[in-house]
């Protein structure tokens, strides 16, 4: 996995509520058996029409918008376990989802694979989109090391939240495989006491 | 110190604890299939690491098989590809598979339990969120992504953070015509599709401990859908009698020891839940659900909600309902009952009991499809199959067909479907379709009216 510290970026703002990992990809894309090439179908059924023409109004669609961060309306991710929701969003070229609410199988995934979900509080999230709305160029600034987002062109920043052991994975490019395997005498020992225990009872 | 069953099962499964950080928890069983298992065999290979424990894995095929004809070689080329790629890499590791045409086969959350592999005080992960089903049984069972697949590969450990704990009660006796469907429909539209969200929640009251085990899954397994990790009952003599005798269950001096254990699993009467929620049984009616998240769902002989609010009005738009509006009446061409949430045999039965001696509309579609090999030759067995050829309905072969717009059956868009599936999600069942979340007593009612009516009147 990348190695994530920190990113300065523009924004592309989705207000939506409730987005499933159904709207993020949809089941029909899901016969892969590799990790690629997902991006394009992200969002699929809101970015083209059934006749597979654009949908002008679908903000991946306006050439306004771009940038590594996706600022999303509350809950977003939930649904489907698929980890193909968040395939799809790292490979398009999303780093960072803000939301003021994410679902905890798609934080997850989005961890497991180098995107950060940054949860911030319902007023700051509509500051942030109203900002990037109104003015698309705006860099914003997430720190993971200093675990806060913030932009120039408006005051104030906001903190959020990461299990230090998640911060420490995802700046050093680890993965939980990685640690687990080391623990594996330990967990052999797990088994062994608890086969133990049933025996004796 | 007292504790709850959650505690306990999970206490009991903890190898090791990061300071401030997560825990490793031990994996009894892992279930996989198709869809999100492929990517992480790959990884595996790709770090040349062997499968750690591949005894505690099973495998099924179930989410992009097709329900007819299962016995001629599959069609689609992706999922015939999918498929074989499980084959060779159950194969390859060792692990057993009840494949397509196996007689086990069927929907990972139907074929598992049916099988007495899940079993009370286990841990059970699957890369499938409905994983929340086979808590019914008192088990900690909860659905991980691709990634996580990979790691219980590797280690048949996960490293995760322990859930907060809820507890929903509900006592009193449920009105006739309410089934499992409806209590826990009811549930979500109350509380919303995002109060689960960082707990575990254990259902608990008199509702619950006069179900039956295919009503509790029918529950546990919808507890992702108000977006907790999942859901868990106390087990009892209804759970034990289920497990009891099944192919995988304990027998002779194992099961006794084994009980003894499962006995002591309930929440201790004073221990502390970090919220909880209490209803009563009277309240609960025959639910449907009108938009696009299992949270707005009425009761039967309601109306949609007349409020201001953007995902509301953005969720009637697609689904062409108005504010205010009943849904009594409206008609319906598509009926599915099937899913990892009414596809065991008593939601065939109850079905099977409404239809028989009626014929269906002539406008509707009407599938019905069974969760398990095992499901469908009980409905044979039964005799509930002629009732239902003969009012015109549909039997097909198990798998998670319709559910999700992956394989071969979809709602054609516009359609709307009473579905007693899951989820409503836009498109979930086939793009532009609509679907209306329901019991199968509703939705078999649907299919013979060929509209929706209010079921509360029919049965008086
Ligand atoms: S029936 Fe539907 S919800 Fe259940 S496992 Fe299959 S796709 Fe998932």
């Amino acid at each position: 996995m990348e190695k994530f510290i920190s990113i300065n970026s523009r924004a592309v703002p989705l207000p939506v509520e409730n987005i499933d990992t159904d709207q993020i990809i949809p089941a029909r894309f899901l016969k892969a058996t590799d990790r690629e090439g997902f991006g394009e179908h992200l969002f699929k059924d809101w970015r083209y029409h059934k006749d597979g023409s654009k949908d002008k109004d679908f903000v991946l669609n306006d050439s306004t918008y771009s940038g590594k961060i996706l600022i999303a309306g509350h809950n977003f991710g939930c649904g489907s376990s698929r980890e193909h929701a968040a395939w799809a969003l790292s490979d398009y070229g999303f780093k960072v989802i803000v939301s003021s609410f994410f679902a905890d199988i798609f934080k997850g995934n989005a961890l497991n694979n180098g995107v950060l979900p940054v949860q911030v509080s319902p007023e700051f999230l509509k500051k942030l989109l109203k900002t990037v709305e109104e003015h698309p160029e705006t860099q914003i600034e997430v720190s993971l090391e200093n675990q806060y987002i913030a932009s120039p062109s408006f005051e104030g920043h906001e903190f959020f939240e990461i299990d230090n052991y998640k911060k420490t994975c995802l700046m050093n490019g680890y993965d939980d495989i990685d640690f687990l395997v080391s623990k594996r005498a330990e967990i052999e020992l797990f088994e062994n006491r608890n086969e133990l225990a049933r025996v004796s009872d | 110190m007292s504790k709850t069953l959650f505690d306990k099962v999970w206490d009991a499964h903890v190898v090791h604890t990061i300071e401030d950080g997560p825990q490793i928890l031990y994996i009894d069983k892992h279930l996989i299939h198709e869809v999100t298992s492929p990517q992480a065999f790959n990884e595996l290979e790709k770090r040349g690491l062997p499968i750690f424990r591949p005894q505690q894995v099973l495998a099924t095929a179930d989410h992009n098989t097709p329900t007819k004809d299962q016995h001629l070689p599959i069609k689609d080329e992706l999922s015939r590809k999918q498929l074989s790629q499980l084959s060779e890499n159950c194969e390859k590791h060792g692990i057993q598979l009840y494949e397509l045409g196996h007689k086990y086969n069927g929907i990972v959350h139907v074929m598992a339990p049916e099988l007495g592999i899940t079993q009370p005080g286990m841990s059970i992960v699957c890369g499938d969120s409905h994983t929340s089903t086979h808590g019914a049984f008192g088990s900690i069972a909860f659905g991980i992504g691709t990634s996580q697949v990979a790691q219980v590969f590797a280690s048949q450990c996960l490293l995760l953070t322990k859930p907060k704990s809820m507890r929903i009660k509900v006592n009193g006796k449920l009105k006739k015509g309410v089934l499992p469907k409806d209590v826990i429909l009811y549930i979500i539209s109350q509380i919303g599709t995002n109060a689960g969200t960082g707990y575990f929640c254990e259902y608990a009251g008199d509702v619950f401990e006069n179900m039956s085990m295919e009503g509790r899954m029918t529950v546990c397994n919808m507890s992702i859908e108000m977006g907790a990790r999942g859901g868990i009952i106390a087990p009892d003599e209804t759970t034990f009698d289920y497990v009891k005798g099944r192919k995988f269950a304990p027998k002779g001096q194992e099961w006794e020891n084994q009980l003894d254990n499962w006995k002591s699993l309930p929440t201790d009467s004073d221990a502390k839940f970090d919220k909880e929620y209490t209803f009563d049984a009277e309240d609960i009616e025959p639910m449907i659900t009108f938009g696009t998240n299992p949270g707005m769902g009425i009761k039967i002989n309601g109306f949609i909600p007349d409020q201001n609010d953007s995902s509301l009005e953005k969720s009637l738009k697609y689904m062409d309902f108005k504010k205010g509006e009943s849904l009594i009446h409206k008609p319906i061409n598509y009926v599915f009952i099937g899913s990892c949430t009414n596809s065991r045999i008593e939601d065939f039965r109850v079905a099977a009991e409404y239809i028989k001696g009626k014929k269906k509309a002539k406008n509707v579609t009407a599938w019905l499809v069974p969760g398990s090999r095992q499901v469908e030759q009980q409905i044979e067995a039964e005799g509930l199959k002629t009732i239902f050829t003969e009012a015109g309905f549909e039997l097909r072969q198990p798998g998670c067909s319709a559910c999700l717009a992956m394989n071969d059956d979809k709602i054609p868009a516009g359609e709307y479907c009473v579905s007693t599936s899951n989820r409503n999600f836009e498109g979930r069942q086939g793009q532009g379709s609509r679907t209306l979340l329901a019991s199968p007593l509703l939705a078999a009612a649907t299919a013979i009216e060929g509209k929706i009516i209010d079921i509360t009147t029919h049965l008086n």
